[in-house]
């Protein structure tokens, strides 16, 4: 019966598309011997594909529907620890077959090991691999960094913020100008870079302090293509559309290396950096000013009257996040040795929005997978080069449909107070983290 | 304890207080109580310096008040709950609460506090991996005042706790602040509809009506007021 009823909509809804894509998909007008030709072929196809297409999807929403309210009557049953995240993760599920738990990873018999392991493969990849994959390699560690600091504002503040690029495009630049009017090296670029991408984020934030959500995406928007505009227009200090030439790479003490050895310096850096990276912003989570952000994020008005200095939280976010991208920025420069403006479009803020998205907001281990694959994938399946968008505007839609937290989705923590450490007085939460923040 | 001087808060034009003075003194349960969009809310954010006042000041424990930033005021020990539960949905229970104590630093402390409302509001412990956000009405509620309570306030504001929740749980949240008042001598500062019950654990009230404060009496004496029984009361 339900089935019957899904088939008869799933067949009207193949019936539409066909009759809504008839004029492109089956009328095509010769222009040379004006005539029309009429592809019937191409309509059954698309009523098949559409017919198969909605049926398919309709039957994996009612599956998940079915698991996620057989999981929410199991949580409720026996008081799940883990209510917060209903969902199972692909990962839990594919440990689950191995017989283990995700706590079996934190363990330290085969945490250990298993880090052993990644860092052996990410450490020897760069003697093992091509020049070509070292480089490909490099642009997913650097966006790895965006993603991360995009997470900031995003994951943690919750904030919309759709002009990222520009603070990537703030550190390049002023690198690759550094570097060209005054010969400045990469190492003093690099923390000259995050300064001024971080001002840029404060000069951001002060106007937008009372926005939120649409608002304060249009505004973000807008920044990102100001920048953008002013690297094309300022033509007489950044060269304009032609950009910066030449910049040199990041130096050895003074050595002279040849260009297979830069390529692979430039890659341990980046892999220091993004390590980097994960540190701080791990510990930014776990921090006063971290929670402040999640608060924020969560209710505005609930933090103010919790007593979190909104705009202050807004503030460091925005310096915060834009850091990271500054030493993204830096990084490419250095890995290029050519910037200009196209590098970065609307296009480069939508990409390290959909790697924070897709991998799952807030989530670091999500974040980092998010970013590896949009960078990675693309560059393996360069087969599909034409399709690239519409898979990638394809998977998008899937995953937000499906997997609504993204790949990895942040794990709430679990707070583990026993019944006994109750009785006494120092019940704290465990990994709470009061006071050890700056 | 607090007290009000002349406060006048606008939302841009719309001046939605118009000259208010009250106090509350040290260990006392509060209530104001007034029609809808009287200022009540507007009131406790002007305190809480949410919506700062533009005219008039605001003194806590005699110190002028009305030009620090919210945060500070939290840090002074004046905590508000808002009106209709602003938890942090996404957030668990414990991190709900945890926010709560952000601006602490005695552990030991914000440990007894946890148990403390745990033991106010058991359901909260038995939910406490839960995200706030798919709790019941009443027990956002109730995670809102334990949220404000781990603040370890000197003055709690509270702004209709009651709102939404069932006869039985009414008269359970009252009991709640009562107890709260007089157990850790914390002072309430409560905005009501429900002004019965409120009225009934209170020491004494105001009554607001558009902007300004219209009558103020000890607890028991509004209760009794014919005026204040035909309009706030229904009787
Ligand atoms: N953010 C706002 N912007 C503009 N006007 C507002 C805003 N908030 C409240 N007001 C106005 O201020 C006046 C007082 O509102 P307030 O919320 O303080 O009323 P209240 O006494 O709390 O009412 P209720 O019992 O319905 O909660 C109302 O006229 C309301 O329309
Ligand atoms: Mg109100």
């Amino acid at each position: 019966m339900e089935v019957l009823k899904e088939l008869r909509k799933s067949l009207l809804l193949a019936l539409w598309f066909v009759v809504l894509t008839f004029p492109i998909m089956v009328i095509r007008v010769n222009t040379i011997t004006d005539t029309i030709e009429w592809r019937w072929e191409r309509a059954i196809l698309m009523a098949v594909g559409s017919f198969v297409g909605s049926f398919l999807w309709k039957f994996l929403l009612a599956r998940q529907e079915a698991r996620k309210s057989r999981q929410t009557a199991k949580g409720s049953s026996e008081a799940s620890d883990d209510g917060a995240s209903a969902q199972k993760s692909l990962t839990e599920r594919l440990l689950a077959r191995l017989g283990w738990t995700r706590d079996t990873l934190r363990e330290k018999k085969v945490a250990i090991p298993a880090l052993a392991i990644l860092g052996a493969i990410v450490i020897v990849f760069p003697f093992v691999t091509s020049i070509y994959q070292s480089n490909i390699m490099i642009s997913a560690l650097i966006y790895v960094i965006l993603a991360l600091g995009l997470n900031v504002v995003l994951g943690l503040g919750n904030m919309l913020h759709l002009g990222f690029a520009a603070f990537y495009a703030i550190g390049a630049y002023t690198y690759g100008l550094l570097n060209h009017y005054f010969g400045v090296g990469f190492w003093i670029a690099l923390p000259l870079g995050a300064a001024a991408s971080a001002i840029a984020g404060i000069l951001l934030a002060i106007p937008v302090l009372r926005l939120r959500g649409d608002y304060l995406a249009i505004v973000t928007l807008a920044f990102g293509e100001i920048i953008r505009l002013l690297l094309v227009n300022l033509s007489g200090i950044t060269m304009g559309p032609s950009g910066v030439k030449s910049i040199s790479r990041p130096g050895l003490f003074g050595l002279d290396l040849s260009y297979t050895q830069a390529i692979t310096y430039t890659y341990f850096i980046c892999l220091a950096l993004v390590i980097f990276t994960v540190f701080i912003v791990h510990r930014l989570e776990n921090s006063r000013i971290g929670r402040q952000l999640v608060a924020m994020g969560e209710d505005d008005i609930a933090a103010r009257a919790m007593g979190v200095n909104t705009s202050r939280a807004k503030l460091t976010a925005f310096a915060l996040g834009a850091v990271w991208a500054g030493i993204a920025g830096v990084l490419f420069a250095a890995k290029t040795t050519f910037i200009n403006p196209d590098s970065f479009k609307v296009w480069d803020s939508v990409l390290i929005l959909c790697m924070v998205v897709l991998g799952g907001m807030a989530s670091i281990p999500g974040v980092i997978a998010g970013a590896l694959i949009l960078i990675l994938l693309p560059e393996y399946l360069r087969v599909f080069s034409d399709y690239r968008l519409l898979i990638f505007g394809a998977v998008l839609v899937i995953m937000m449909v499906f997997r609504p937290g993204g790949m990895i989705p942040k794990r709430r923590k679990a707070y583990k107070l026993r019944p006994e450490e109750l009785q006494g007085s120092a019940a704290v939460p465990v990994g709470g983290g009061e006071g050890d923040a700056p | 304890m607090l007290r009000l001087e002349g406060i006048k808060t606008f939302y841009g034009n719309i001046q939605a207080i118009k000259g208010i003075s009250l106090e509350v003194n040290e260990g006392e349960v509060v209530c104001l109580i007034g029609a809808n969009g009287a200022g009540k809310s507007t009131t406790l954010m002007s305190i809480s310096a949410i919506v700062p006042p533009r005219e008039g000041e605001i003194y806590f424990n005699d110190e002028p008040i009305s030009r620090l930033a919210p945060d500070e005021i939290v840090k002074m020990g004046i905590v508000q709950v808002p009106e209709g539960r602003h938890i942090f949905p996404g957030l668990t229970v414990q991190e709900n609460l945890d926010m709560g104590a952000l601006l602490r630093r005695d552990k030991e402390a914000i440990g007894k506090d946890l148990d403390y409302v745990f033991e106010l509001f058991p359901i909260l412990k038995d939910r406490k991996s839960q995200a706030g956000g798919t709790l019941s009405g009443g027990e956002q509620q109730m995670l809102a005042i334990s949220r404000a309570l781990m603040a370890s306030p000197k003055l709690l504001l509270m702004d209709e706790p009651s709102l939404g929740l069932a006869p039985l749980l009414v008269q359970q949240i009252f009991e709640i602040i009562r107890k709260v008042n007089t157990e850790s001598g914390t002072t309430i500062f409560l905005v009501e509809q429900n002004a019965n019950l409120a009225l009934k654990i209170a020491d004494r009230g105001y009554v607001m009506e558009t902007g300004r404060i219209t009558l103020t009496d000890t607890a028991a004496n509004l209760l009794e007021n014919e005026d204040v029984r035909r309009a706030y009361l229904g009787v």
